[in-house]
């Protein structure tokens, strides 16, 4: 409580105020380039604290940088030269310099695989590449924000590491904050995938089910984060959340790397609280700023769970509000029916000209079966989400398949069996003779 | 009619630091009037310029989400607990 309260009375002082605490010497303050935290509403700068929403209207918070501009070369021979992970980005990350010094899981720099095969069903002629980051150290893409959180949450002096989860999130915490030596208290709805369960569980930290949607939970997260049992927690995704969603930048800077520096023209993102996509967009454009790669037009289409869709049918009525659905859908890890960045991702895509586009159960498991044939790579339900997504975008003429596409898959198979195991099986099960192969037709 | 209101963190400098206050009336609308005569200036925090309830602030009646029924028109029972809490987290 202590802490919380002074963090808050410092945040009184200087509200409206521009504030850097690391212009004297960036890359030695706790937070590198990180110069403040600003409303993405009224643009109000906050100091580097643990909160997430604006005293003035509410709206949230995110880190506003003084990025080493002016070198493009130099920056770019710097990265090359850094660690397989997400901290050879450390100079565009709200990270200390020695950040690769600490106990992290290092997450990142995973495949991003030509899918020849893929494109080769679909029609696409311009190029297709897979962005499969199921190679995370718990095999989704949230050890990257974790990542990143941790590190603010070791600055802060915070000791117990917590979030609201569909799941990856609960696995990705428990994960970092062993291997830091934190206490890890993560809630989840009770009525998960198994595989999801059991990886939030093995880490050894406290996992709660909630008798709840995801939306009760973190209802819950932010009510705890106001009582005095809160006191030194970091909520990843809620009083951490400004420096927990800079973690996906680094899929932008990832994929513009590993593209030879420079940008695809379309990007098919997963939609579950908005955060992802829209801090992809920020990675593109701070690339662009630095001069890192060219200056062009990029098209970024969101993808939801037809089951989960209330950004996809605010995007088709044309209107620039959210209004919160009950969620009914098999792609957990996107069924948040409250999605706190579902406004500005509605701002991107319109932005990019992109759109946002869902699919329904069935397409889910023929998209995640057809990745896994054509590929080699067998994505959880929201990758199934937006693979299905872009074969319809396609197919809807919202999606030039001319042009070169990068989808996200943001997890691993194994967490979501039950997507996929009603439908997928051995195609025989015979005596171990070869007459009995030859009899059931397999010869 | 009288509810409890629980205030989040952000808006206990209005409370002085009180993390549940009382307030009274019939509708959430009411409630929130009721709230601003207490603790002068919290009314503007929530609700924007037209007077809506701020696109980041999600409200519940007891279990509900005000924005599935009538929002600020939704009715509050007596005894009802309203929850006011910022929207921006999660994912």
């Amino acid at each position: 409580m202590r802490r919380k309260g002074l963090a808050i009375m410092a945040v009184q002082t200087v509200a409206g105020k521009s504030t850097s605490t690391s212009a004297e010497n960036p890359q030695e303050t706790p937070f590198g380039p990180a110069a403040a935290l600003s409303c993405r509403e009224c643009g109000t700068r906050y100091p580097l604290t643990p909160v997430f929403a604006c005293l003035e209207c509410f709206g949230p918070l995110e880190v506003a940088y003084d990025l080493p501009v002016g070198d493009p070369e130099g920056l770019r021979a710097r990265i090359e030269a850094g660690p397989a992970n997400i901290w050879r980005y450390a100079p565009l990350l709200p990270v200390p310099a020695d950040v690769t010094q600490k106990q992290n899981l290092n997450p990142g720099w995973t495949k991003l695989v030509k899918a020849d095969n893929l494109a080769r069903e679909l029609g696409v002629t311009g190029g297709l590449y897979v962005k499969d980051d199921s190679g995370n150290p718990t095999h989704s893409f949230k050890d990257r924000v974790v990542a990143i959180a941790l590190e603010a949450a070791r600055t802060f002096g915070l000791t117990t590491l917590s979030c609201s989860s569909t799941g990856n999130l609960a696995g990705a915490v428990g994960a970092a904050a062993a291997r830091a030596g934190f206490r890890s208290c993560v809630f989840i709805p009770h009525d998960l995938e198994e595989g999801k369960v059991v990886m939030a569980a093995v880490y050894g930290g406290e996992l709660v089910a909630i008798e709840g949607s995801y939306d009760d939970v973190n209802r819950f997260c932010s009510e705890l984060i106001g009582d005095p049992i809160g006191e030194g927690w970091g909520f990843v995704n809620v009083n951490l959340r400004p420096y927990y969603g800079e973690g996906s930048k680094t899929l932008a800077y990832e994929i513009a790397e590993q593209l030879g520096w420079r940008l695809p023209d379309n990007l098919v993102i997963p939609i579950a609280s908005g955060s992802q996509l829209t801090k992809i967009d920020k990675g593109l454009q701070e690339l662009i700023k630095l001069g890192l790669v060219e200056d062009k037009p990029y098209k970024i289409f969101g993808a939801q769970a037809e089951g989960c869709s209330p950004v996809s049918a605010a995007f088709k009525a044309g209107h620039d509000v959210v209004r919160p659905v009950k969620r009914d859908t098999i792609a957990k890890s996107l069924a948040i029916g409250n999605p706190a960045d579902g406004p500005y991702v509605l701002d991107i895509a319109r932005r990019t000209g992109g759109a946002v586009e869902d699919v329904n159960d069935e397409q889910v498991v023929d998209a995640i079966k057809l990745l896994a044939r054509t590929e080699g790579i067998f994505a959880e339900t929201a990758g199934g989400v937006t693979v299905g997504v872009l074969k319809k975008l396609i197919e809807t003429g919202q999606l030039d398949p001319a042009a070169e596409t990068v989808v996200f898959n943001t997890g691993d198979g194994l967490k979501t069996l039950d997507a996929v195991s009603p439908t997928t099986g051995p195609t025989a099960t015979i005596r171990p003779t070869v007459a009995a192969f030859r009899e059931a037709g397999l010869a | 009619m009288s509810a409890s209101v629980r205030i989040p963190t952000i808006l206990r400098t209005y409370t002085g630091g009180q993390a549940e206050v009382p307030a009274e009336g019939d509708t959430l609308a009411a409630v929130i009037e009721s709230l601003e005569k207490n603790h002068a200036g919290i009314s503007a925090r929530v609700l924007d310029e037209t007077g809506k309830l701020r696109r980041f602030v999600n409200v519940y009646v007891n279990d509900d989400d005000v924005r599935f029924s009538e929002g600020l028109a939704t009715a509050v029972p007596d005894g009802a607990s309203v929850s006011i809490i910022p929207a921006v987290a999660g994912g």
